[in-house]
């Protein structure tokens, strides 16, 4: 399903709806390029699965964990180069516990990607437009 | 009193020997020129993976350059979080190991706290006076800290978004021009004009409030948006050169980073405003701070640049403060991926 959104404040809305009905040990892969809004969209997420703190940008620091009605792992994989360096980082683990994963520049997992993953992409339309494509099985539960 | 310090919170692995918390003895960080010319390999850019294979010869060139053995150490002190947990642990292990073979005290330090302490090794005279606002720009953490005292700070603004230092690096590659983007755009941006282009300075109205939690925006920082309207403007070809365009850049975030932190300065009747972090490196925003809270009857301190980026010695200084209070930590010390200050 595409969902056009027509500033950050309404793919932080789009966010919260689909991080309400995440489950544990759900996986969400986003795609898109550098000012798309991946962590716009993840911070509607983070509200959606009930974390209360700030979520910052872990672009630098790879993982960021917090705690809402579930566990919230935010996972970049920007800096990394292939999937040997996801494999070093033991990214596999945070799949497996309890809580929602959600993965920005998924597609550097290469064969490390899991299987049960929800794909979020992305596309810049404009200086604040935005088509978002969630799976069927994400739009299935928006409607 | 010496103590041996590590910090393995992200890329860098560090080892330092600090006496009495304000002498350095050695400071070396893995990805340092001659400690690779002695190792050998490459410099990568994510050395996390690395840290367990250059734990051991750092410590050992550590004590080395500081001319003692590990009898002469009185502690160790660890940084615990926050950072990725898988290099955070080399670090403690390491720690640990050491502090119980020898029955010295164990001194687990946050990442923040010891970014703060670089400012106490600078020379005595340069040592900021409490209460003090320090401004901590890296590329990890953006956040304006009161510190009150020894021990004692308070959070007043932060990043909601991105750290001020990641913005520097996709800028920098969104444009082609390599990697880390911070030196790079702070070399270029000095050929071009400043106010070329207006770019967005988002955040720096006061008690702006938009969504996204509704609280009040007066001290936190948002990047992001200032990465985006640089990434619109060259999809739209606006006709600048690639150097109007980074110090046009540069100056939207030096800028936000100055006005708030001076603001902070007055609001809470501080005399000084320390700089920590990699970002403090950038030679536009030490200069603007300088000048800017000069004028405005400030005392600026800014640690040296091997004191900003990540490095050991500021977290054996963070160290000294806290063992002269007793405060030591148990073996059963553990990682904090998200450790707060």
């Amino acid at each position: 399903m595409e969902i056009k959104t027509r500033s950050a404040d309404e793919t932080i809305e789009l966010g919260k709806k689909i991080g309400a009905f995440l489950m544990p040990n759900e996986i969400i892969a986003l795609s898109g390029h550098l000012g798309a809004g991946k962590t716009t969209l993840i911070q509607g997420i983070a509200v959606g699965v009930g974390v209360a703190d700030y979520v910052t940008s872990p672009t630098f620091i790879i993982i960021n964990e917090y705690n809402g009605r579930l566990p919230f792992f935010h996972v970049d994989l920007y800096r990394l180069n292939d999937a040997t360096e996801v494999e070093d980082l033991g990214i596999e683990e945070y799949f497996e516990r309890g809580g929602v994963c959600v993965i920005e520049w998924a597609e550097k997992l290469g064969d490390l990607a899991p299987k049960n993953f929800q794909l979020v992409k992305i596309e810049i339309l404009g200086e604040n437009e935005r088509k978002i494509c969630v799976s069927s099985e994400l739009a299935a539960r928006l409607k | 009193m010496k103590i041996l310090a590590i910090e393995t919170s992200c890329d860098e692995a560090a080892a330092s020997v600090v006496a009495n918390g304000e002498e350095i003895l050695s400071n070396i960080v893995a990805t340092q020129v001659e400690f690779h010319k002695k190792y050998g390999g490459i410099v990568p850019e994510i050395a996390s993976r690395k840290h367990i294979e250059v734990i051991n010869p750092i410590i050992a060139e550590a004590l080395e350059k500081a001319n003692i053995g590990f009898k002469d150490l009185d502690a160790v002190a660890v940084t615990y979080g926050p950072g990725l947990v898988g290099s955070l642990i080399v670090g403690l292990c390491a720690a640990k190991a050491i502090a119980y073979s020898l029955s010295i005290p164990l001194i687990g330090i946050n990442h923040l706290e010891a970014h703060i302490y670089a400012n106490f090794l600078n020379s005595k005279s340069q040592v900021p006076n409490f209460p003090f606002i320090c401004l901590l720009v890296s590329g990890g953490h953006t956040m304006l800290i009161l510190v009150k005292d020894h021990g004692e700070y308070e959070v007043i603004g932060r990043t909601r978004d991105d750290a001020a230092g990641e913005a520097f690096d996709k800028v920098a590659r969104f444009l082609k021009l390599g990697y880390p983007g911070g030196p790079i755009i702070d070399k270029l941006a000095k050929e071009g004009n400043p106010d070329a282009i207006k770019f967005t300075r988002p955040m720096l109205a006061r008690r702006s409030s938009k969504s996204g939690g509704g609280l009040e925006q007066g001290y936190d920082f948002s990047f992001s948006g200032i990465k985006t309207a640089v990434i619109n403007y060259v999809t739209r070809d606006a006709g600048c050169t690639t150097k109007d365009i980074v110090a046009s850049f540069q100056q939207a975030v030096v800028d936000v980073l100055v006005t708030k932190a001076i603001r902070a300065a007055k609001e809470y009747k501080c005399k000084t405003i320390a700089l920590g972090g990699g970002v403090a490196a950038n030679s536009r925003l030490r200069e603007e701070l300088k000048e800017r809270g000069q004028k405005q009857g400030q005392e600026v301190v800014i640690p040296p640049h091997s004191l900003c980026t990540d490095n050991a010695a500021m977290v054996g200084c963070a160290a000294y403060y806290k063992l002269r209070n007793n405060q030591t930590s148990n073996f059963d010390l553990q990682a904090v991926a998200s450790l707060k200050l």
